[in-house]
């Protein structure tokens, strides 16, 4: 029986094929009620609770409407019906009737619409922002950029690719973890410019009532002001390509002095990058920081073992591209190749990042070329 | 016409040609009507097969049967073949089967050109499938093809896709201007339009929306494929152009099309009811106007779905309102559908339970796009479960049931046989349970925050997740049940009298059953 | 059959009717862009210049910040930055801001830059005189370059409008050396695809995986 609770259950156990047949049987005794969540969160924003409300509302109004007609409907069924004898009546119209259901309705509606354009143009006014930050949309992850902090990061799913082929038991944040996620202050306005790299995304956390489209070429705007600290999830609400059901977003919000704690922290960090830049790196420290480049930024596509998807995305293992001409590696890497998914890395990383993933596809997998790109060649690549 | 070298036709009484050759060159209505009936339900059972991909995929999470990429194409083919391999093709069977005999016509107006309307489609859709099969994977970007996602991120096949679909939408509008042709030149002499039947009336309104809206899709493909080929930029924003633009033009066409898989639907509902009521319709006048304004609204609407890209504050209050608008005479139907009842002597055969089916599930789906009307709301429930449960609440309690109660409602009269009752009532319990457990939980995983068209979800979706797919196998074996119950009645069964229900009305229960090869040579006279 | 006179008209009719609606399809696109501009929905702004009509007053006592972002697209590899992140303007004012570009690949390379205005109620407050978005850019490999924006806030900007960000995306459209969204319209302006050159012209329109698969037969990735 324990087997067959931890099935059913969490954490959900996986892999034999069989199982799906013992799920069927035994799922609903073994569901956890607790895990049920039924209805829109209320969220943590003003914003969000008035959403809320809405919700609820309209779904009250919709409850009793459903409720009187379909009474009338099922009185009719039970009583009206030919083998309880009963004889149709002849009547077939009735204009005051009809123009009565059409009026009511029409009242209710206006009675809907005024707290909705209430919310909606509290929504739309972005005006006053304390903290701006522009979310860029690319397949398949998200970068963050604090506009007046010169804070810049890119936030990739975390969730391991085993637990996903349930090769490892799932977590509890199971696809809604991520190695970076966007810190905020609460209770100050924080104003979202969006965009995007490539095709439509679009950015949602449930629990501040802001989904709004990145959209290449154009901006976007949405806000929010956090009323309580916390760890908050979302993910890509609109269909951008293969791994849109990986790119979730997660929002750490702080208070006051957490936060600016974490800016001082996150600046000095990046002072120490730029810094480790002009150092002078072994191979084998590249080739460590290379693979965990390369299988956020890399291994979607060209896969973790570098043999890539044949006929879609050409494999790294062995090939003429990463065990020969060094410049031109460089070159694919940081320029990306036009009318490909190959994206031009180059602005995405830091030089360090950059030479340690060149470096890694190099001298992975048996493509033991033994050489190294340091962070001075990627500079020098990029004209700086 | 080549069948006048037949001696038969001398007579005005032949029979069908024998053979594949009926079928390859017919231009009998009730003929095209039964390939379009055929065809529409091998559509039906493909794009099922699919949506049992996706649901066993989402059985659990974590990924187990197919990649990402191909449960992209499975969606995207899903949603496909089931708006315009299923739903669409069955309306346009049961308008050549039923329009010209409720009219008291002999024959659509355009025969020939309904034969080649019907021949394009199974090469449309032979095409289409065949995308499955190509380097880079059939169409992986949904049924609603945003670009660039569908442009310059699209596979190779693309090109494959827009051609298919540009044969689907020649079809549907050679069937739009047959059907308006047939209902406003051979009407019966004394048919005015307000005696028309309402199977009739709606199927006008939904021709002209056809022809309105299925020539902007061309032009939308045919841009994309400029864009494509071309080196134009109508949707990419570094040639000038615009993304959001293309979802405008595709949205123009796709929510009148959302009504012209709904409108015929109506119209059979509206018979149904009353023959099993054995009343008059309450308020014929009103569905009449009903259905007009909804056709109307439905070209001020299209950008409610598209809330969240970024539409000025004026924008979205004013398709806000204008979609709410739609609740009104929706809800007018509904309310004429209950009076309907109200104070009949009601019965309950096969079709009757699939119409009352239909008007509590459709009414569960009109409630739902009222809350996603809610401009402010929409922000939560955008491109989430909750849309996916609204939309099948309509597609397929809705349009479907009506499919099916329609076809239930006039087997005697294609076959001359009656139905099998006892297995019609377990196929509609089956269904109806089946339909629920699948959509209903998805509106909980819509709102607990699942996106629509993921392979694979955070484990609070799990148990919604597991009964949904429970109840899709359920739902979608049930429908063999409904193969059988046709096969079973086509080859025999109760023999069926010219009008086998007892509270029928309408030209179509004046012919034997089943109904001649060629009726209505002679125009019946209404008064 | 009954006369065929009737059917005649209401074909015909319908016909026309599909065809005009397929058209309209395509005027839908114009008018869209027009659309834009009057209302800005989208941010989307005019991209021609803004030509000067005197009467401008500075408003000395409102103070609005003007954002600038610079993005480039995907497989667009150029630095691209803007001298000041954002600016403080009196409507009314003429401002000047550079930004620079670095082709740092091995090719020349154009460019087109693509402005968006958010909040978008405030696009066509936002008056461009001098872009480097009116026009394409091209770079040979390595080289760099300072590009002007002058611009105005028209005194009439709504008074709830305190922040205006300006996004420009950077879109490599070497390959795909194109044309404004009305000059589709204008087939002596759609690009031929070059007798030498189509090998390009494949490459640059067919989508991604045949290209790379092409490359991978030929030794080259």
């Amino acid at each position: 029986m324990d087997t067959l609770r931890d099935i059913g259950g969490r954490p959900h156990a996986q892999g034999l094929p069989c199982k799906a047949f013992v799920l069927l049987l035994w799922a609903p005794p073994s569901i956890s009620f607790a895990d049920w969540e039924l209805n829109m969160p209320v969220g943590v924003t003003e914003i969000s609770e008035s959403v809320y409300s809405l919700h609820m509302t309209i779904f009250w109004i919709c409850v009793v409407i459903a409720l009187i007609v379909f009474g009338i409907m099922f009185w009719s069924i039970f009583h009206h019906r030919k083998s309880k004898g009963a004889k149709p009546a002849e009547f077939h119209e009735s204009t005051t009737v009809e123009i009565i259901w059409t009026i009511i309705p029409l009242l209710i509606l206006v009675g809907m619409a005024v707290p909705a354009t209430a919310t909606l143009r509290q929504m739309y006014d972005t005006s006053e922002a304390e903290v701006d930050i522009q979310i860029t949309g690319y397949q398949w992850k998200w970068r963050y950029q604090y506009l007046n902090e010169e804070i810049d990061f890119f936030s990739n799913l975390s969730t391991p690719k085993e637990q996903i082929q349930n090769q490892a038991e799932k977590t509890d944040t199971y696809l809604l973890e991520v190695d970076n996620p966007l810190v905020l202050p609460v209770g100050k306005k924080v104003r979202f410019l969006l965009t995007s790299n490539d095709v439509i995304h679009s950015w949602w956390i449930p629990d501040f009532a802001v989904k709004k489209d990145a959209i290449p070429g154009f901006i976007n705007e949405a806000w929010t002001k956090i009323d309580k600290p916390g760890t908050y999830r979302g993910q890509c609400a609109e269909l951008c390509g293969k791994d849109h059901g990986f790119m979730p977003i997660v929002v750490v919000a702080m208070n006051d002095n957490d936060y600016s704690a974490w800016v001082a922290q996150q600046q000095a960090a990046k002072q120490a990058k730029a810094a480790s830049a002009e150092k002078e790196w072994t191979l084998a420290e590249l080739m460590t920081k290379g693979e965990q480049v390369y299988n956020t930024a890399c291994a979607a596509c060209h896969q973790a073992n570098g043999m890539g998807i044949p006929g879609a995305f050409p494999a790294l293992k062995g090939s003429v591209m990463a065990t020969q001409d060094k410049a031109a590696h460089i070159n694919i890497v940081l320029n990306g190749k036009a009318g490909t998914a190959m994206a031009a890395y180059g602005g995405q990383f830091d030089a360090v990042d950059l030479a340690a993933v060149i470096t890694y596809e190099r001298n992975a997998w048996g493509n033991d070329t033994k050489e190294m790109v340091t962070p001075q060649e990627i500079k020098q690549a990029r004209g700086q | 016409m080549n069948d006048m070298t037949q001696p038969e036709l001398m007579h005005g009484h032949h029979g069908p040609a024998q053979g594949i050759t009926r079928w390859l060159y017919t231009t009998n209505h009730k003929d095209i009507g039964t390939l379009y009936l055929w065809f529409s339900f091998a559509m039906f059972l493909i794009g099922g097969c699919m949506a049992l991909v996706i649901r066993s995929e989402l059985f659990q999470p974590g990924l187990q049967l197919v990649q990402p990429e191909f449960f992209n194409q499975m969606t995207t083919m899903h949603g496909l073949i089931m708006v315009f391999g299923a739903v669409m093709p069955a309306f346009v069977g049961l308008a050549n089967w039923m329009i010209p005999l409720m009219v008291g016509a002999p024959d659509m107006a355009l025969p020939r050109m309904n034969n080649l309307g019907f021949w394009i489609l199974p090469f449309a859709f032979a095409m289409l499938l065949s995308t499955l099969l190509m380097e880079g994977g059939g169409p992986n970007f949904g049924w609603t093809f945003y670009a660039p996602l569908s442009t310059t991120y699209a596979p190779p096949s693309v090109t494959f896709f827009i051609f298919s679909v540009h044969m689907m939408g020649i079809s549907s509008i050679m069937g739009a201007i047959n059907v308006i042709a047939t209902i406003l030149n051979m009407r019966a002499p004394g048919m005015t339009m307000m005696k028309m039947p309402l199977f009739v009336w709606t199927w006008l309104i939904t021709a002209f929306l056809l022809i309105a809206v299925m020539p902007v899709l061309a032009g939308v493909i045919t841009m994309m494929l400029m864009d494509i080929h071309f080196g134009t930029s109508f949707f990419d924003a570094g040639g000038g152009g615009d993304p959001v633009l293309f979802q405008h033009l595709f949205w123009f066409f796709g929510h009148p099309e959302v009504y012209i898989m709904i409108l015929p639907a109506f119209g059979i509902i509206s018979h149904i009811v009353p023959t099993f009521s054995r009343k008059r319709l309450f308020g014929y006048a009103s569905m009449v106007y009903a259905t007009a304004s909804i056709a109307l609204l439905s070209f001020v609407v299209w950008a409610h779905h598209m809330f969240t890209v970024g539409l000025p504050l004026a924008g979205e209050l004013f398709f806000m309102y204008s979609t709410m608008l739609i609740a009104v005479p929706t809800g007018v139907k509904v309310f004429n559908w209950v009076s309907t009842m109200f104070r009949g002597a009601i019965s309950f055969e096969t079709p009757m339970l699939f119409a009352i089916g239909f008007i509590v599930l459709f009414t569960i789906g009109g409630f739902s796009g009222l809350m996603l009307a809610i401009s402010p709301a929409d922000f939560q429930y955008h491109d989430t479960y909750f849309v996916v449960a609204h939309f099948h609440y309509v597609l397929v309690p809705g349009a479907v049931f009506s499919i099916i109660a329609g076809a239930y409602y006039w087997l005697p009269k294609w076959t001359g046989h009656m139905y099998n009752e006892r297995l019609g009532q377990w196929h509609f319990w089956l269904s109806m349970i089946g339909v629920n457990l699948t959509f209903f939980p998805m509106h909980f995983i819509g709102l607990a925050g699942m996106p629509r068209r993921i392979p694979d979800y955070a484990l609070q979706f799990a148990d919604f997740n597991m009964i949904a797919s429970i109840g899709g196998f359920m739902f979608g074996f049930s429908q063999l049940l409904f193969l059988y119950i046709v096969i079973k009645c086509i080859k025999g069964g109760e023999k069926a009298e010219a009008k086998p229900w007892e509270g029928a009305e309408g030209l179509e229960w004046q012919v034997a059953s089943p109904a001649p090869y060629h009726t209505f040579a002679q125009p019946p006279r209404i008064d | 059959m009954k006369d065929q006179n009737p059917h005649k008209t209401t074909v015909s009719k319908l016909v026309l009717a599909t065809l005009g609606m397929f058209l309209f399809g395509f005027l839908l696109v114009p008018l869209y862009d027009v659309f834009c501009d009057i209302t800005g929905l989208n941010g989307k702004v005019s991209n021609t210049a803004y030509i000067e009509k005197e009467g401008f007053t500075v408003d000395p006592n409102r103070k609005v910040t003007v954002q600038f972002l610079t993005n480039t697209n995907a497989n667009m590899n150029w630095l691209f930055e803007a001298e000041a992140r954002s600016i403080q303007v009196h409507p009314g004012e003429l401002s000047k801001v550079s930004f620079k570009v670095i082709n740092p690949s091995l090719k020349r390379m154009t460019a087109q830059a693509v402005p968006s205005v958010s909040p978008s109620e405030g696009a066509e407050y936002l008056l461009k005189t001098q872009c480097f978005c009116f026009e394409q850019q091209e770079l040979g490999a390595g080289a760099s370059l300072q590009m002007t924006l002058l611009f105005r806030v028209d005194p009439n900007l709504p008074q709830h409008i305190k922040t205006l960000t300006l996004a420009y995306t950077l879109f490599d459209i070497t390959d795909t050396r194109s044309v404004s969204s009305i000059a589709q319209l204008d087939p002596a302006k759609i690009r031929q695809p070059e007798p030498r050159g189509s090998a390009d012209h494949i490459a640059s329109t067919v989508p991604s995986i045949h290209v790379q698969d092409t490359i991978l037969l030929a030794g080259g990735y």
